[in-house]
């Protein structure tokens, strides 16, 4: 048991911060331009992609440095060519965009790298056992990973809160025009934010590749518990964000490693009053979950854990 | 009074063609694919009554359509096994019950706000259903799906609908329904508000609307709709698996309807008819269409916000005027750049697509529009180079020039309007 609740706790958090990479880009971009990117997991496709591309080539580490900067610059020039052309028509055009976008990057990766997942694995120099705990070895990938996450995110923290640009971009979020009448290049921001955002993401793809699967569904497996991160966290809070992320990440982890049903919980009295959902077990249930949660939240509480605005 | 005749006129003219449809498309593909755009345009139409008529934009309009389909199947199989007398003609009304009973549950939930929101919230629902359809086997059939029989009925009129001309006349019946109430709804005061909710929600509330008992309604109408024509596929069909609520279908709704034209009525029917037929007759020549697709709905979105519709109502004025005429130059000497430039473009995806996905196993000929080349020569790859720089450099120097002919021809055609 005791074993059980370390692994999943740490694989939870692993998650979760994984989760908060991507999040954390898509909820800056929400908050700065209004625009809700239902393209932003494909970035994280693409980054693993990209990496499994200049990994195979090259090695593991350029890609690891290359492939987030790559998928950046993509993103940049996405949104000065695309986004910032269609933002006149409205919120509702780009959402549009973005989901074609999707729709597209989706499709050319089907097509430039095959329906089947590639083969996208660790490096060696990180193939080897952690530690062992009760029997069970821990690999020492994923711990790169969490330190990874950390570091990204301890990051993005300094130059937020500590530096000049994290100052115009905090300003930038609530007061667009004045930020613009000091004479700064409001959509100049914008596109950083995006290329950062998508930079990002792509990192968090760059190294999940070789831990999960990397196939082209990666992104619409992923897309939706996006949107139940930021949405639970609360619309453009970076702080909600992270502890939803780490929610999310823990309650699927541990509903996965659970395998009990909720009759075996209360009693044969569940089947009767849930039926099939009575006997099914947690584990089967897991994927339910988040959206379960997204829509309680969306009910009882539409700003989110730490909101501050509805919209 | 001559607006009502018109349309009149149009219905009984859109029922003289659904009748004579299979006559003239008498193949059985032609018959399964206008079957299923008779679906679609029902379906189409109930999402713009969302998007283009009440500005909101859904992400899960799959679940009515999808879990409507289910209660259809489940309904026949049950019709079926108890011999009860309900003919097949009217599981569409079991349909749009089960519509309903969808749509007022979770639109309680999501029409609270508009806006983002809205399409997050339906979003989450759409995951959700499409979630609890793998875990409930039950209902949902796993992964083959639930099937039924429609010939299992009891028979109506003495059609028992076994082939599928007689499926066709019954989705024709229906769609025809369906048209011409989803346009009266449009034509009503409610109808009017919905577009006054989506125009200025603060100025319907000033005239003493509730804008979310608005949205409430016109999203319930919606799930009806999408039920009937949820039971309409499963009829079709005979099957129903859970990809219907998943969020592909979701997608695919919202790609015809915007690709046909949000801003008239008659939009999702051109992009519902449009996208099916290409659906079926693409995804036979070439492996790539889903991309096709995408860039189409991206550069409608980019470029002609207004979909096809939207497109062709900007002539009518020429076509009252009597000035028509006077675009068919530069919209001839538009369409060689512009060839060009789709050329170009399908040449490259598909020498791309077969030379990384299919020549390890294939080898590097293929054919493109029925001509053989070799992906790995340069021949090919140049000629697609050519063709699509062609094109774009064309098209750049000659699209200012179309809007300025057809600037020109609204006037000349407003001023004889005056004179």
């Amino acid at each position: 048991m005791l074993e059980l609740i370390t692994f999943s706790t740490l694989n939870g958090v692993l998650y979760g911060m994984l989760l908060f990479m991507m999040a954390s880009g898509l909820t800056l971009i929400f908050s700065m331009m209004g625009v809700l990117n239902f393209a932003h997991a494909s970035f994280y496709m693409i980054g693993a992609y990209f990496g499994f591309e200049i990994s195979r080539r090259i090695g593991f580490w350029p890609g690891f440095l290359v492939a987030p900067v790559l998928v950046g610059v993509i993103g940049g020039l996405i949104e000065r060519y695309g986004l910032r052309r269609v933002h006149r028509f409205g919120h509702v055009a780009e959402l549009l965009f973005t989901f074609g976008l999707a729709f597209v990057i989706e499709e050319l990766v089907n097509m430039i790298w095959g329906k089947l997942p590639v083969d996208y694995r660790v490096p060696p120099s990180l193939d080897f056992v952690a530690f062992r705990l009760f029997d069970t070895t821990y690999p020492a990938y994923r711990i790169f990973m969490l330190a990874t996450a950390v570091a990204m995110f301890v990051f993005l923290l300094v130059i937020l809160k500590r530096t000049r640009v994290g100052l115009i971009i905090q300003a930038a979020l609530t007061h667009p025009n004045m930020v613009a009448m000091l004479g700064h290049n409001v959509p100049q921001v914008f596109m950083m934010v995006f290329g950062v955002g998508a930079g990002l993401a792509g990192l968090a793809g760059v190294i999940a590749g070789p831990a999960l699967v990397t196939q082209p569904s990666m992104a619409a497996l992923l897309g939706p518990i996006l949107f139940v991160v930021i949405v639970v966290g609360g619309l453009g809070s970076l702080g909600g964000a992270f502890v939803a992320s780490l929610l999310i990440g823990l309650v699927q982890t541990f509903a996965v490693a659970i395998n009990v049903s909720l009759a075996d919980a209360i009693g044969s009295s569940a089947a009767s009053l849930f039926g099939e959902l009575g006997r099914t077990p947690l584990a089967q249930i897991a994927p339910v979950l988040p959206y379960l949660l997204l829509v309680l939240v969306l009910i009882f509480r539409p700003r989110g854990l730490f909101g501050t605005r509805e919209t | 009074m001559m607006g009502g005749v018109r349309i009149l006129l149009a219905f009984v003219a859109l029922a003289a063609g659904l009748a004579v449809a299979p006559y003239v498309f008498s193949s059985g593909v032609a018959l399964t694919m206008m079957s299923l755009m008779g679906v679609m345009i029902i379906f189409a139409l109930s999402y713009n009554m969302l998007l283009g008529q009440t500005g909101l934009l859904s992400f899960g309009h799959a679940v009515y359509y999808g879990l409507a389909g289910f209660c259809a199947v489940h309904a026949m199989n049950l019709i079926a096994a108890n011999k009860l007398p309900v003919p097949l003609p009217a599981v569409p009304l079991i349909g749009a019950a089960a519509g309903l009973f969808f749509g007022l549950i979770f639109g309680a939930v999501s029409t609270r706000r508009a806006g983002t929101v809205f399409a997050m919230i339906s979003l989450g629902l759409g995951e959700l259903v499409a979630a609890f359809a793998l875990v409930l086997h039950s209902f949902f059939g796993g992964e083959e799906g639930i099937a039924a029989n429609r010939a299992k009925l009891a028979p109506f009129l003495g059609y028992k609908f076994g082939p599928q001309i007689q499926v066709y006349y019954l989705i024709a019946f229906w769609c025809l329904v369906c048209i011409i109430l989803m346009y009266a709804i449009t034509r009503t005061p409610f109808g009017r508000m919905c577009n006054a909710v989506r125009d200025n929600p603060e100025r319907a509330e000033f005239i003493g609307y509730s804008t979310q008992r608005v949205r409430f309604q016109a999203f319930v109408l919606s799930a009806v709709f999408a039920g009937v024509a949820g039971s309409l596929a499963a009829i079709n069909f005979e099957l129903m698996n859970s990809q219907a609520v998943g969020a592909a279908t979701s997608g695919q709704v919202l790609l015809m309807t915007f690709v046909g034209g949000i801003g008239h009525f008659v939009g999702p029917i051109i992009g519902a008819v449009l996208v099916t037929f290409l659906q079926i007759s693409l995804s036979d020549i070439t492996k790539a269409w889903m991309l096709y697709f995408g860039l189409l709905f991206i550069l409608v979105v980019m470029y002609a916000p207004g979909g096809i519709a939207g497109w062709l109502a900007l002539h009518r004025p020429l076509l009252r005027g009597g000035r028509i005429f006077k675009l068919v130059p530069i919209y001839a000497l538009t369409a060689v750049p512009l060839a060009a430039l789709v050329l170009g473009c399908i040449l490259f995806i598909e020498l791309a697509h077969h030379m990384l996905v299919e020549a390890q196993s294939e080898g590097p000929t293929l054919s493109v529009f029925k001509i053989a080349m070799n992906g790995a020569k340069i021949g090919p790859w140049l000629s697609a180079l050519v063709l699509f720089i062609g094109g774009a450099l064309g098209l750049r120097a000659l699209l200012p020039r179309v809007g300025d002919a057809w600037a020109l021809a609204i006037a000349d055609s407003s001023g004889k309007a005056a004179a």
